[in-house]
């Protein structure tokens, strides 16, 4: 492509996109604080008595594990296959099938 | 007989440890159950940051599996601030070597993308550019134009399908999960930030920017099949431009 | 314009600042007087967090209460965090700065819990030079506060009491008395309530502090409290407040709930009933 050329498919490219922006007025007062926020944060309550996480007797070090995953992984639902059928299943076959 | 912070620390981490020696419940003898509530508050509270900052991977994990790795995480892992909003931040390169976490080979990346919606969350203010200041320019200057985006923004690349792994966790009515790699851009306009779907040009093109390249060189870096005006209407629509010099 | 009242805490309730009830407090404060936030939730860089705290500081005095500095540990301070809260105090300024008298980093990591301090000679005077720190890179007077203790050190040669007015004496800082935790390590190590309080330099109290707790066991079976913050102030510690405001007179009183936080009209009900008893104290 050459330089003009280029040049042109920006200045078109540019006044699509300003064309696509609706002007929006901005919320106002505290309006615009209210919403959804993360949770996550430092406090300075204690935990739930003393006989939780900190005490298990889990093997930390990763040696002694059984536990798999067994959240929405092994449920999600996954695309069709090549022959049409649907399919339920871990996403761990969806790893078998992409390149590496 | 002293007790250390270096071995109440120690003790507090490793609950097959005895507790110091030196810790007296209120009739004066030693107890360890006493030294349990601080083992429990450390690490429940730690745990409950990261299933806090971690949605998606805890619930594509499951709670069991989810606290037990944290346990894991958080003695290999101590928060190094004292930031809990940004705890974790070790958690996909600790996903990779995770050993039962094996199978999912797209939980780091799922991770990545989470982190960077919390670091969007926090980061700092900026006044988007009006549509129109782009409008003004000639197609020269355009071409020339250094644009600057929102501190807010981030891009996430993977070779798995993350933004439908996403959606699937965290909105009703997601569409079906597409086999496929994808890249996400993470934009907040006010105060939300929002995961968008875009190609490996749009990444490419948007990387280009925050190297500091001109729209036109940018554009040679997208190369075939980009589609500037969309992009560059999501992200005026999206208040992620900042400045365009 | 600078608006006096914003910049000290009023002998009324306040509520511990959760997002989630953002709205309700804009809305309808009712007796609410004041507000208090955990430092480290405000040292990001911007956002939501910041512009509701910029939008609440210009209607309510705020309280800035840490819960990450350390100021026990055996380590130097991080000088990172404080830098950190000088950002943050210097452009809120706020009406109070509170930090708690504990430790909670070792060797740079950072346990998230309040961890416990002996009480002797050498922690006097670690506590102390930190203290001096702060107050001399915040520019003002800081307020500490009261533990919550599940045990007691070997080691400990004087009491809580003494150690805080020892601290107050070579620092100048005032205290904040959580009356709760008071009834918490009451119970658990054996003193009684009533006895701390009259121990206690109550003319050094910014501020009074009131959560809920959990009762657990102890491996005899006797009562082992925990300061989960996570429910109803317990009536023995209404009960210790009201013979804590008999001695001080009124102070800025704080409900605290961090965990299960209910929906705002729990608290307001817990806000009002500490009203109730703030009103109930003589002029």
């Amino acid at each position: 492509m050459s330089k003009m050329t280029n040049t042109l498919i920006v200045a078109s490219a540019v006044a699509t996109a300003i064309a696509g922006v609706a002007t929006s007025a901005a919320a106002e007062g505290d309006e615009k604080c209210y919403g959804v926020s993360l949770a996550g944060e430092n406090d300075c309550a204690a935990g739930p008595g003393t006989t939780c996480a900190g005490t298990s007797s889990v093997d930390y070090q990763g040696n002694a594990w059984t536990l798999v995953p067994a959240g929405t992984c092994a449920t999600m639902e996954l695309p069709a296959q090549a022959d049409g059928s649907a399919r339920m299943g871990s996403l761990e076959a969806l790893e078998r099938d992409l390149p590496a | 007989m002293t007790v250390s912070q270096k071995d109440f620390t120690a003790g507090i981490l490793d609950p097959t440890r005895p507790a110091p020696e030196g810790l007296l419940d209120g009739k004066g003898a030693q107890t360890s159950k006493r030294f349990d509530v601080y083992r429990n508050n450390v690490a429940v509270s730690l745990t409950d940051a990261l299933v806090a900052a971690f949605p998606v991977i805890y619930k594509l994990v499951g709670d069991e599996f989810f606290r037990a790795m944290a346990g894991v995480y958080l003695r290999t892992h101590l928060p190094d601030t004292a930031l809990m909003m940004y705890y974790g931040d070790k958690m996909p390169q600790f996903l990779k070597r995770f050993p039962p976490a094996q199978s999912l080979a797209y939980l780091p990346d799922v991770a990545r993308l989470e982190i960077a919606l919390r670091e969007s969350y926090h980061a700092g203010d900026a006044t988007p550019v009006s549509a129109d200041v782009l409008g003004t320019l000639a197609p020269e200057a355009l071409m020339a134009a250094r644009i600057s985006l929102s501190p807010a923004l981030r891009i996430v690349r993977s070779s798995h399908p993350i933004f439908g792994i996403w959606q699937s966790n965290m909105i009703a009515d997601a569409p079906a999960l597409v086999k496929r790699a994808e890249n996400v851009l993470v934009t907040r306009p006010q105060f939300d930030p929002t995961p968008h779907l875009i190609s490996d040009a749009d990444a490419d093109f948007i990387t280009a920017l925050q190297r500091g390249h001109a729209l036109g060189v940018a554009m040679s870096k997208a190369g075939q099949g980009f589609d500037l005006g969309a992009l560059l209407g999501l992200l005026l629509r999206q208040g992620a431009m900042t400045h365009i010099s | 314009m600078f608006d006096a009242t914003l910049h000290t805490l009023p002998h009324k309730p306040g509520v511990g600042y959760k997002p989630q009830h953002y709205s309700d407090i804009t809305a309808r404060p009712g007796p609410l007087g004041w507000l208090e936030i955990h430092a480290e939730n405000y040292m990001g860089d911007g956002g939501r967090p910041l512009a509701q705290l910029r939008h609440l500081s210009e209607h309510f005095p705020i309280s800035v209460h840490g819960v990450g500095l350390s100021i026990g540990g055996e380590g130097r301070l991080d000088p990172d965090h404080l830098t950190r809260l000088k950002h943050l105090v210097g452009w809120l300024n706020p009406a109070s700065f509170s930090e708690h008298l504990a430790w909670s980093t070792h060797d740079s990591h950072f346990l998230n819990d309040l961890l416990p301090l002996p009480y002797n000679a050498a922690t006097v005077t670690r506590v102390a030079d930190h203290i001096d720190e702060v107050q001399t890179a915040l520019g003002r007077k800081m307020l500490l506060e009261n533990p919550s203790s599940y045990l007691a050190f070997a080691e400990s040669d004087m009491s809580e009491t003494d150690f805080l007015k020892e601290v107050v004496a070579r620092t100048g800082c005032g205290l904040l008395l959580d009356v709760n935790n008071v009834f918490v390590s009451a119970t658990n190590l054996g003193f009684t309530p009533q006895g701390y309080i009259d121990a206690f330099p109550l003319e050094q109290v910014g501020e009074i502090h009131l959560g809920g707790h959990d009762e657990d066991q102890d491996d005899d079976g006797a009562p082992l409290l925990i300061d989960s913050h996570g429910r109803e102030v317990a009536d023995p510690v209404w009960a210790l407040l009201e013979y804590t405001l008999d001695r001080s007179g009124a102070k800025p009183l704080l409900i605290e709930w961090d965990t299960d936080v209910p929906e705002w009209p729990v608290l307001a009900a817990e806000i009002a009933r500490a009203a109730g008893a703030l009103n109930a104290v003589p002029a």
